[in-house]
Protein backbone atom coordinates (compact mmCIF):
# COMPACT_ATOMS: atom_id res chain seq x y z
CA UNK A 1 0.00 0.00 0.00
CA UNK A 2 1.49 3.16 -1.40
CA UNK A 3 1.06 7.09 -0.50
CA UNK A 4 0.29 9.26 -2.87
CA UNK A 5 0.22 12.76 -2.87
CA UNK A 6 -1.67 16.41 -4.22
CA UNK A 7 -0.62 19.40 -6.05
CA UNK A 8 -2.56 20.51 -2.89
CA UNK A 9 -0.68 19.37 -0.40
CA UNK A 10 -3.16 16.19 0.59
CA UNK A 11 -1.54 12.77 1.09
CA UNK A 12 -3.62 9.67 0.22
CA UNK A 13 -3.14 5.97 1.74
CA UNK A 14 -5.51 3.31 -0.04
CA UNK A 15 -6.51 0.02 1.24
CA UNK A 16 -9.38 -1.60 -1.28
CA UNK A 17 -11.99 1.41 -2.98
CA UNK A 18 -11.57 3.32 0.54
CA UNK A 19 -8.82 5.98 0.86
CA UNK A 20 -7.30 7.68 4.03
CA UNK A 21 -6.60 11.71 3.42
CA UNK A 22 -4.73 14.15 5.34
CA UNK A 23 -2.33 16.91 4.63
CA UNK A 24 1.30 16.44 4.67
CA UNK A 25 4.22 17.24 7.04
CA UNK A 26 5.15 19.81 4.23
CA UNK A 27 1.54 21.33 4.55
CA UNK A 28 1.37 21.76 8.75
CA UNK A 29 4.88 23.15 8.95
CA UNK A 30 3.61 25.89 6.09
CA UNK A 31 0.40 26.57 8.56
CA UNK A 32 2.10 26.59 11.64
CA UNK A 33 -0.09 25.78 14.66
CA UNK A 34 -3.30 24.17 13.71
CA UNK A 35 -6.28 25.19 16.43
CA UNK A 36 -9.69 24.22 14.26
CA UNK A 37 -10.64 21.38 11.63
CA UNK A 38 -13.58 21.63 10.11
CA UNK A 39 -14.59 18.11 9.14
CA UNK A 40 -17.02 16.85 6.29
CA UNK A 41 -20.41 15.03 7.10
CA UNK A 42 -20.38 11.27 6.58
CA UNK A 43 -21.87 10.65 3.87
CA UNK A 44 -20.41 14.09 1.74
CA UNK A 45 -19.81 13.66 -1.96
CA UNK A 46 -16.52 15.05 -2.62
CA UNK A 47 -15.34 15.70 -6.54
CA UNK A 48 -11.69 15.83 -6.96
CA UNK A 49 -9.95 19.16 -6.34
CA UNK A 50 -13.36 20.43 -4.62
CA UNK A 51 -13.46 21.71 -0.90
CA UNK A 52 -13.67 18.56 1.47
CA UNK A 53 -12.18 20.26 4.96
CA UNK A 54 -11.12 23.55 6.52
CA UNK A 55 -7.87 24.16 8.68
CA UNK A 56 -7.30 26.82 10.56
CA UNK A 57 -4.00 27.88 12.35
CA UNK A 58 -3.18 30.82 14.43
CA UNK A 59 -2.27 32.91 11.26
CA UNK A 60 -5.37 31.30 8.81
CA UNK A 61 -7.85 29.40 7.20
CA UNK A 62 -7.07 27.51 4.72
CA UNK A 63 -9.66 25.25 2.24
CA UNK A 64 -8.66 21.45 2.26
CA UNK A 65 -9.27 19.72 -1.29
CA UNK A 66 -10.83 16.36 -2.62
CA UNK A 67 -7.68 14.74 -3.85
CA UNK A 68 -10.39 11.78 -5.13
CA UNK A 69 -13.69 11.64 -6.06
CA UNK A 70 -15.94 9.90 -3.73
CA UNK A 71 -17.87 9.73 -0.76
CA UNK A 72 -16.49 10.33 2.58
CA UNK A 73 -17.10 7.27 4.85
CA UNK A 74 -15.16 8.44 8.21
CA UNK A 75 -13.59 11.41 9.60
CA UNK A 76 -10.99 11.47 12.44
CA UNK A 77 -12.74 12.90 15.32
CA UNK A 78 -9.87 13.26 17.70
CA UNK A 79 -9.23 16.48 15.72
CA UNK A 80 -12.00 17.92 16.89
CA UNK A 81 -10.68 17.91 20.35
CA UNK A 82 -7.27 18.12 19.57
CA UNK A 83 -6.71 20.33 16.27
CA UNK A 84 -2.73 20.18 17.16
CA UNK A 85 -2.81 16.70 16.28
CA UNK A 86 -2.13 17.61 12.96
CA UNK A 87 1.00 19.46 13.48
CA UNK A 88 2.39 16.21 15.54
CA UNK A 89 1.51 13.59 12.96
CA UNK A 90 0.09 15.32 10.00
CA UNK A 91 0.93 11.98 7.72
CA UNK A 92 -0.36 9.46 10.71
CA UNK A 93 -2.37 10.12 13.60
CA UNK A 94 -3.49 13.26 12.07
CA UNK A 95 -5.56 12.08 9.27
CA UNK A 96 -8.41 14.10 8.10
CA UNK A 97 -11.45 11.87 6.28
CA UNK A 98 -11.62 8.70 4.86
CA UNK A 99 -13.24 8.17 1.21
CA UNK A 100 -15.01 5.65 -0.67
CA UNK A 101 -13.73 6.54 -4.34
CA UNK A 102 -15.36 6.06 -6.99
CA UNK A 103 -13.03 6.66 -10.23
CA UNK A 104 -9.79 4.79 -9.40
CA UNK A 105 -7.95 6.32 -12.59
CA UNK A 106 -7.51 9.40 -10.36
CA UNK A 107 -5.02 7.82 -8.16
CA UNK A 108 -2.69 8.02 -11.29
CA UNK A 109 -2.92 11.26 -11.47
CA UNK A 110 -1.36 11.88 -7.86
CA UNK A 111 2.34 11.83 -7.11
CA UNK A 112 4.58 9.22 -5.74
CA UNK A 113 6.63 10.36 -2.44
CA UNK A 114 9.69 11.24 -4.27
CA UNK A 115 7.84 13.32 -7.35
CA UNK A 116 6.11 15.48 -4.37
CA UNK A 117 9.27 16.08 -2.45
CA UNK A 118 10.79 17.50 -5.98
CA UNK A 119 7.27 19.40 -6.50
CA UNK A 120 7.78 20.97 -2.77
CA UNK A 121 11.08 21.40 -3.64
CA UNK A 122 10.94 23.35 -6.83
CA UNK B 1 6.09 41.07 -9.72
CA UNK B 2 7.32 44.08 -8.72
CA UNK B 3 10.19 44.73 -6.99
CA UNK B 4 9.97 46.13 -3.72
CA UNK B 5 12.75 47.48 -1.41
CA UNK B 6 12.26 46.62 2.02
CA UNK B 7 13.58 48.11 4.46
CA UNK B 8 15.89 46.26 7.41
CA UNK B 9 15.58 47.25 10.97
CA UNK B 10 18.85 47.31 12.98
CA UNK B 11 18.08 43.70 14.21
CA UNK B 12 17.92 41.91 11.04
CA UNK B 13 21.08 39.89 11.02
CA UNK B 14 19.52 38.69 14.80
CA UNK B 15 16.16 37.42 13.25
CA UNK B 16 18.39 35.96 10.65
CA UNK B 17 20.44 33.67 13.24
CA UNK B 18 17.61 33.15 15.19
CA UNK B 19 16.08 31.56 12.16
CA UNK B 20 12.84 33.95 11.86
CA UNK B 21 10.01 33.67 8.94
CA UNK B 22 11.11 37.18 7.25
CA UNK B 23 7.80 38.73 6.14
CA UNK B 24 6.95 42.08 4.40
CA UNK B 25 5.30 44.41 6.83
CA UNK B 26 4.51 47.77 6.59
CA UNK B 27 7.58 48.06 4.15
CA UNK B 28 9.80 46.60 6.33
CA UNK B 29 10.95 42.88 6.27
CA UNK B 30 9.76 41.32 10.13
CA UNK B 31 9.87 38.50 11.92
CA UNK B 32 6.23 36.88 12.20
CA UNK B 33 7.19 34.52 14.16
CA UNK B 34 10.66 32.25 15.24
CA UNK B 35 10.38 28.74 14.92
CA UNK B 36 9.04 27.88 18.14
CA UNK B 37 5.83 29.40 16.64
CA UNK B 38 3.12 31.72 17.36
CA UNK B 39 1.33 29.75 19.80
CA UNK B 40 4.60 28.68 22.21
CA UNK B 41 5.62 32.12 21.72
CA UNK B 42 2.15 33.52 22.46
CA UNK B 43 2.23 31.68 25.71
CA UNK B 44 5.84 32.03 26.74
CA UNK B 45 4.73 36.26 26.79
CA UNK B 46 1.86 35.61 29.07
CA UNK B 47 4.28 33.43 31.61
CA UNK B 48 7.54 34.46 31.58
CA UNK B 49 8.70 37.88 28.77
CA UNK B 50 8.80 38.16 25.09
CA UNK B 51 11.37 40.63 23.26
CA UNK B 52 9.79 41.90 20.68
CA UNK B 53 11.91 44.31 17.65
CA UNK B 54 9.26 46.91 17.22
CA UNK B 55 11.82 49.05 15.31
CA UNK B 56 9.96 49.44 12.08
CA UNK B 57 7.68 51.79 14.10
CA UNK B 58 7.73 55.93 13.76
CA UNK B 59 9.40 57.78 16.73
CA UNK B 60 9.58 61.37 16.56
CA UNK B 61 9.87 64.58 18.97
CA UNK B 62 7.00 67.56 19.00
CA UNK B 63 9.68 70.17 19.91
CA UNK B 64 8.50 73.59 21.19
CA UNK B 65 9.62 76.14 24.03
CA UNK B 66 8.20 75.49 26.66
CA UNK B 67 4.86 72.66 27.34
CA UNK B 68 2.19 74.67 27.21
CA UNK B 69 2.94 75.66 23.88
CA UNK B 70 3.80 72.57 22.84
CA UNK B 71 1.10 70.74 24.21
CA UNK B 72 -1.37 73.59 22.82
CA UNK B 73 0.10 72.47 19.62
CA UNK B 74 -0.43 69.16 19.93
CA UNK B 75 -4.24 69.25 21.37
CA UNK B 76 -5.11 70.87 18.07
CA UNK B 77 -4.61 67.20 16.77
CA UNK B 78 -5.11 64.92 18.95
CA UNK B 79 -8.14 64.47 21.50
CA UNK B 80 -6.37 63.82 24.54
CA UNK B 81 -5.45 66.03 26.83
CA UNK B 82 -1.67 66.84 26.60
CA UNK B 83 -1.41 69.99 28.60
CA UNK B 84 -2.35 67.72 31.91
CA UNK B 85 0.65 65.35 31.41
CA UNK B 86 2.22 65.37 34.51
CA UNK B 87 6.20 65.61 33.16
CA UNK B 88 7.26 61.49 32.41
CA UNK B 89 3.78 60.58 32.00
CA UNK B 90 2.57 59.04 28.74
CA UNK B 91 -0.91 58.74 27.03
CA UNK B 92 -2.73 57.45 24.29
CA UNK B 93 -4.36 58.92 21.51
CA UNK B 94 -5.39 59.41 17.63
CA UNK B 95 -4.88 61.82 14.64
CA UNK B 96 -8.25 62.66 13.50
CA UNK B 97 -9.47 63.88 10.16
CA UNK B 98 -11.84 67.00 9.36
CA UNK B 99 -15.05 64.14 9.67
CA UNK B 100 -13.08 62.79 13.05
CA UNK B 101 -12.27 59.33 11.63
CA UNK B 102 -9.14 58.17 13.06
CA UNK B 103 -5.80 58.74 11.05
CA UNK B 104 -3.50 56.83 13.41
CA UNK B 105 -3.60 56.36 16.73
CA UNK B 106 -0.37 56.91 18.97
CA UNK B 107 1.43 57.34 22.49
CA UNK B 108 2.47 60.91 23.68
CA UNK B 109 5.23 61.08 26.47
CA UNK B 110 5.91 64.38 28.16
CA UNK B 111 9.68 64.05 27.83
CA UNK B 112 12.10 65.01 31.03
CA UNK B 113 12.95 68.31 28.55
CA UNK B 114 10.24 70.83 29.05
CA UNK B 115 8.55 71.46 25.95
CA UNK B 116 9.42 68.03 24.51
CA UNK B 117 6.84 65.72 23.32
CA UNK B 118 7.99 62.17 22.41
CA UNK B 119 5.46 60.21 19.97
CA UNK B 120 5.41 56.82 18.92
CA UNK B 121 2.79 55.95 16.12
CA UNK B 122 2.26 53.36 13.71
CA UNK B 123 5.46 52.14 11.31
CA UNK B 124 2.24 51.95 8.13
CA UNK B 125 1.55 55.20 8.86
CA UNK B 126 3.94 57.19 9.87
CA UNK B 127 4.69 58.82 6.68
CA UNK B 128 1.58 60.18 6.74
CA UNK B 129 1.21 60.97 10.28
CA UNK B 130 4.52 63.42 10.07
CA UNK B 131 3.34 65.23 7.10
CA UNK B 132 0.06 65.77 9.23
CA UNK B 133 1.99 66.90 12.05
CA UNK B 134 3.90 69.07 10.36
CA UNK B 135 1.15 70.80 8.44
CA UNK B 136 -0.65 71.73 11.55
CA UNK B 137 2.18 72.77 14.07
CA UNK B 138 2.37 76.81 14.66
CA UNK B 139 5.71 78.35 13.89
CA UNK B 140 7.78 77.98 17.33
CA UNK B 141 6.67 74.50 17.22
CA UNK B 142 8.84 72.17 15.16
CA UNK B 143 8.53 67.97 14.72
CA UNK B 144 12.20 65.86 14.49
CA UNK B 145 11.43 62.50 13.25
CA UNK B 146 13.74 60.33 14.87
CA UNK B 147 16.40 58.73 13.00
CA UNK B 148 18.99 55.83 13.63
CA UNK B 149 16.54 54.67 16.44
CA UNK B 150 15.79 51.16 17.50
CA UNK B 151 12.65 50.33 19.44
CA UNK B 152 12.52 47.16 21.37
CA UNK B 153 9.60 45.92 23.57
CA UNK B 154 9.91 43.51 26.68
CA UNK B 155 6.35 42.47 27.54
CA UNK B 156 5.31 39.85 30.15
CA UNK B 157 4.96 39.18 34.16
CA UNK B 158 8.62 38.72 34.14
CA UNK B 159 9.62 41.94 32.51
CA UNK B 160 10.53 43.79 35.26
CA UNK B 161 12.76 41.69 37.29
CA UNK B 162 14.52 41.20 33.98
CA UNK B 163 15.02 44.85 33.10
CA UNK B 164 15.91 45.50 36.57
CA UNK B 165 18.93 43.40 36.73
CA UNK B 166 20.13 45.93 34.07
CA UNK B 167 18.83 48.63 35.71
CA UNK B 168 17.12 48.46 39.42
CA UNK B 169 15.17 51.64 38.72
CA UNK B 170 13.31 49.92 35.78
CA UNK B 171 11.02 48.48 38.68
CA UNK B 172 9.90 51.99 39.70
CA UNK B 173 8.56 53.44 36.27
CA UNK B 174 4.70 53.84 37.12
CA UNK B 175 2.82 52.43 34.24
CA UNK B 176 2.18 54.81 31.66
CA UNK B 177 5.29 56.65 32.20
CA UNK B 178 8.97 56.45 31.34
CA UNK B 179 12.09 57.25 32.37
CA UNK B 180 15.55 57.52 31.47
CA UNK B 181 17.60 54.37 31.83
CA UNK B 182 21.02 53.24 31.55
CA UNK B 183 21.15 49.61 30.80
CA UNK B 184 24.41 47.95 31.17
CA UNK B 185 25.53 51.48 29.85
CA UNK B 186 23.29 52.03 27.04
CA UNK B 187 21.29 54.78 27.33
CA UNK B 188 17.65 53.83 26.97
CA UNK B 189 14.09 56.20 26.81
CA UNK B 190 12.22 53.06 28.84
CA UNK B 191 8.58 53.58 29.02
CA UNK B 192 6.22 50.99 30.98
CA UNK B 193 3.75 50.55 28.20
CA UNK B 194 3.33 47.80 25.39
CA UNK B 195 1.06 45.73 23.15
CA UNK B 196 0.14 42.39 25.04
CA UNK B 197 -1.99 43.51 27.69
CA UNK B 198 1.19 42.51 29.77
CA UNK B 199 3.23 44.65 32.21
CA UNK B 200 6.42 45.55 30.07
CA UNK B 201 8.50 48.21 28.60
CA UNK B 202 9.14 49.27 25.15
CA UNK B 203 12.83 50.57 24.97
CA UNK B 204 14.29 52.97 22.47
CA UNK B 205 17.80 53.05 21.90
CA UNK B 206 20.38 54.05 18.98
CA UNK B 207 20.60 51.60 15.99
CA UNK B 208 24.36 51.61 17.25
CA UNK B 209 23.25 49.79 20.70
CA UNK B 210 19.72 47.94 19.69
CA UNK B 211 21.72 44.58 18.54
CA UNK B 212 24.07 44.43 22.44
CA UNK B 213 20.56 44.92 23.81
CA UNK B 214 19.11 42.77 22.18
CA UNK B 215 21.53 40.15 23.03
CA UNK B 216 21.64 41.26 26.60
CA UNK B 217 17.74 40.83 27.24
CA UNK B 218 17.46 37.30 25.38
CA UNK B 219 20.12 35.97 27.73
CA UNK B 220 18.56 36.21 30.62
CA UNK B 221 16.52 32.69 30.75
CA UNK B 222 12.82 34.51 31.27
CA UNK B 223 13.65 36.15 27.49
CA UNK B 224 12.56 34.54 24.39
CA UNK B 225 12.49 36.66 21.07
CA UNK B 226 8.71 36.81 19.70
CA UNK B 227 7.53 37.83 16.27
CA UNK B 228 4.54 40.01 14.96
CA UNK B 229 2.36 36.65 15.28
CA UNK B 230 2.03 36.39 18.58
CA UNK B 231 2.13 40.36 18.63
CA UNK B 232 -1.12 40.05 16.90
CA UNK B 233 -3.30 37.11 18.90
CA UNK B 234 -1.69 38.91 22.30
CA UNK B 235 -3.30 42.46 21.72
CA UNK B 236 -6.43 41.03 20.33
CA UNK B 237 -6.73 39.05 23.49
CA UNK B 238 -5.98 42.41 25.39
CA UNK B 239 -8.89 43.57 23.19
CA UNK B 240 -6.13 46.46 21.68
CA UNK B 241 -6.90 47.66 18.33
CA UNK B 242 -4.87 47.63 15.28
CA UNK B 243 -4.87 50.21 12.63
CA UNK B 244 -6.21 49.43 8.84
CA UNK B 245 -8.19 46.73 10.66
CA UNK B 246 -10.10 47.54 13.85
CA UNK B 247 -9.86 51.75 13.14
CA UNK B 248 -9.07 53.71 10.03
CA UNK B 249 -10.31 57.10 8.62
CA UNK B 250 -14.53 55.80 9.06
CA UNK B 251 -14.09 55.17 12.46
CA UNK B 252 -14.40 57.50 15.18
CA UNK B 253 -12.72 57.12 18.51
CA UNK B 254 -16.53 57.15 19.77
CA UNK B 255 -17.43 54.37 17.77
CA UNK B 256 -14.15 52.54 18.23
CA UNK B 257 -14.67 52.66 21.89
CA UNK B 258 -11.75 54.62 22.88
CA UNK B 259 -13.76 57.72 24.56
CA UNK B 260 -11.39 56.84 27.70
CA UNK B 261 -8.76 57.96 25.78
CA UNK B 262 -10.52 61.76 25.26
CA UNK B 263 -10.27 62.84 29.07
CA UNK B 264 -13.19 64.97 30.87
CA UNK B 265 -11.70 69.05 29.85
CA UNK B 266 -11.33 67.96 25.93
CA UNK B 267 -14.86 66.59 25.66
CA UNK B 268 -16.54 69.17 27.12
CA UNK B 269 -14.25 72.04 25.28
CA UNK B 270 -13.15 70.73 22.01
CA UNK B 271 -10.94 72.27 19.63
CA UNK B 272 -9.19 69.44 17.66
CA UNK B 273 -9.18 68.53 14.42
CA UNK B 274 -12.51 66.12 14.21
CA UNK B 275 -14.17 67.08 17.15
CA UNK B 276 -17.33 68.06 15.71
CA UNK B 277 -18.27 64.41 14.98
CA UNK B 278 -16.73 63.31 18.32
CA UNK B 279 -18.68 65.60 20.15
CA UNK B 280 -21.92 65.04 18.87
CA UNK B 281 -21.10 61.24 19.39
CA UNK B 282 -20.29 61.60 22.73
CA UNK B 283 -24.00 63.45 22.91
CA UNK B 284 -26.01 61.62 20.91
CA UNK B 285 -24.49 58.38 20.64
CA UNK B 286 -22.70 56.76 18.20
CA UNK B 287 -24.56 54.33 15.73
CA UNK B 288 -22.19 51.78 15.57
CA UNK B 289 -19.45 50.31 18.19
CA UNK B 290 -16.64 48.31 18.35
CA UNK B 291 -17.24 45.44 20.63
CA UNK B 292 -15.79 41.99 21.77
CA UNK B 293 -17.56 38.88 19.85
CA UNK B 294 -16.94 35.60 21.16
CA UNK B 295 -18.08 32.57 18.85
CA UNK B 296 -19.56 29.93 20.55
CA UNK B 297 -17.39 26.69 18.93
CA UNK B 298 -14.13 26.30 18.22
CA UNK B 299 -14.26 27.88 14.89
CA UNK B 300 -12.37 31.15 14.52
CA UNK B 301 -14.04 34.55 12.89
CA UNK B 302 -11.68 36.01 10.64
CA UNK B 303 -11.45 39.88 9.97
CA UNK B 304 -14.39 40.30 7.20
CA UNK B 305 -16.95 38.20 8.29
CA UNK B 306 -20.12 39.24 8.48
CA UNK B 307 -22.50 39.69 11.78
CA UNK B 308 -26.04 39.52 11.82
CA UNK B 309 -28.80 39.18 14.20
CA UNK B 310 -30.56 35.94 14.99
CA UNK B 311 -32.80 36.82 12.43
CA UNK B 312 -30.07 37.16 9.99
CA UNK B 313 -29.91 40.56 9.25
CA UNK B 314 -26.76 42.12 8.89
CA UNK B 315 -25.40 44.49 11.88
CA UNK B 316 -21.40 44.60 11.43
CA UNK B 317 -18.63 43.01 10.50
CA UNK B 318 -15.74 41.68 12.16
CA UNK B 319 -12.26 43.53 12.19
CA UNK B 320 -9.92 41.53 14.20
CA UNK B 321 -10.45 37.52 14.71
CA UNK B 322 -8.69 34.44 15.26
CA UNK B 323 -7.66 32.25 18.03
CA UNK B 324 -6.73 33.30 21.23
CA UNK B 325 -4.08 30.50 22.72
CA UNK B 326 -4.77 32.09 26.23
CA UNK B 327 -8.43 32.25 26.13
CA UNK B 328 -8.32 28.77 24.32
CA UNK B 329 -10.83 29.41 22.06
CA UNK B 330 -11.81 31.58 19.10
CA UNK B 331 -11.92 35.57 20.00
CA UNK B 332 -12.58 38.29 17.80
CA UNK B 333 -13.52 42.36 17.94
CA UNK B 334 -15.62 44.28 15.23
CA UNK B 335 -18.45 46.87 14.72
CA UNK B 336 -22.19 46.27 15.51
CA UNK B 337 -25.33 48.44 15.11
CA UNK B 338 -25.41 50.71 18.90
CA UNK B 339 -28.32 48.56 19.31
CA UNK B 340 -26.74 45.62 19.48
CA UNK B 341 -23.17 46.58 21.27
CA UNK B 342 -24.81 45.19 24.75
CA UNK B 343 -22.98 42.55 26.75
CA UNK B 344 -24.64 39.29 25.96
CA UNK B 345 -26.06 40.08 22.62
CA UNK B 346 -26.83 37.04 20.70
CA UNK B 347 -25.14 37.28 17.16
CA UNK B 348 -24.55 35.45 14.17
CA UNK B 349 -21.48 35.60 12.29
CA UNK B 350 -21.48 33.89 8.70
CA UNK B 351 -19.05 32.01 8.35
CA UNK B 352 -18.07 29.67 5.27
CA UNK B 353 -21.80 30.72 4.09
CA UNK B 354 -23.49 29.15 7.68
CA UNK B 355 -24.75 30.95 10.80
CA UNK B 356 -22.67 30.20 13.66
CA UNK B 357 -23.69 31.58 17.27
CA UNK B 358 -21.49 33.99 19.14
CA UNK B 359 -21.73 36.76 21.51
CA UNK B 360 -21.56 40.12 22.50
CA UNK B 361 -18.62 40.10 25.18
CA UNK B 362 -16.36 43.21 26.98
CA UNK B 363 -13.26 43.19 26.32
CA UNK B 364 -10.34 42.44 26.92
CA UNK B 365 -11.26 38.64 26.57
CA UNK B 366 -7.74 38.39 28.81
CA UNK B 367 -7.60 40.91 32.12
CA UNK B 368 -4.90 43.15 31.83
CA UNK B 369 -2.42 42.65 33.93
CA UNK B 370 -0.52 45.99 33.95
CA UNK B 371 1.53 47.37 36.63
CA UNK B 372 -0.83 49.78 38.46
Amino acid sequence: MSVKFSKDHEWVSVAGDIATIGITNHAQEQLGDVVFVELPAIGKKVSKGGDAAVVESVKAASEVYAPLTGEVVEVNKDLEGDPALVNRGAEGDGWFMKVKFSDAAELGELMDRAAYDKFVAA
Amino acid sequence: MTVETLHRTALYAQHESLGAKLVPFAGYEMPVQYPTGILAEHNWTRTYAGLFDVSHMGQGFVVGPDHATTAAAMQAIVPADIAALKPHQIRYSQFLNEQGGILDDLMITRFANDGWLYIVCNASRKTHDFTHIEKHLPAGVKLQRSKHMSLLALQGPKAECVLAKLDPAAASIPFMHYAALKLDGIVAHVSRSGYTGEDGFEISVTDHDAPRLWSLLLADADVKPIGLGARDSLRLEAGLCLYGHDIDETTSPVEADLLWSIQKRRRSEGGFVGAARVLAEIKNGPSRKRVGIKPEGRAPAREGTVVTDTAGRVIGTITSGGFGPTANGPVAMGYVESAFATVGTAVHLIVREKPMPAMVTSLPFIPHNYKR
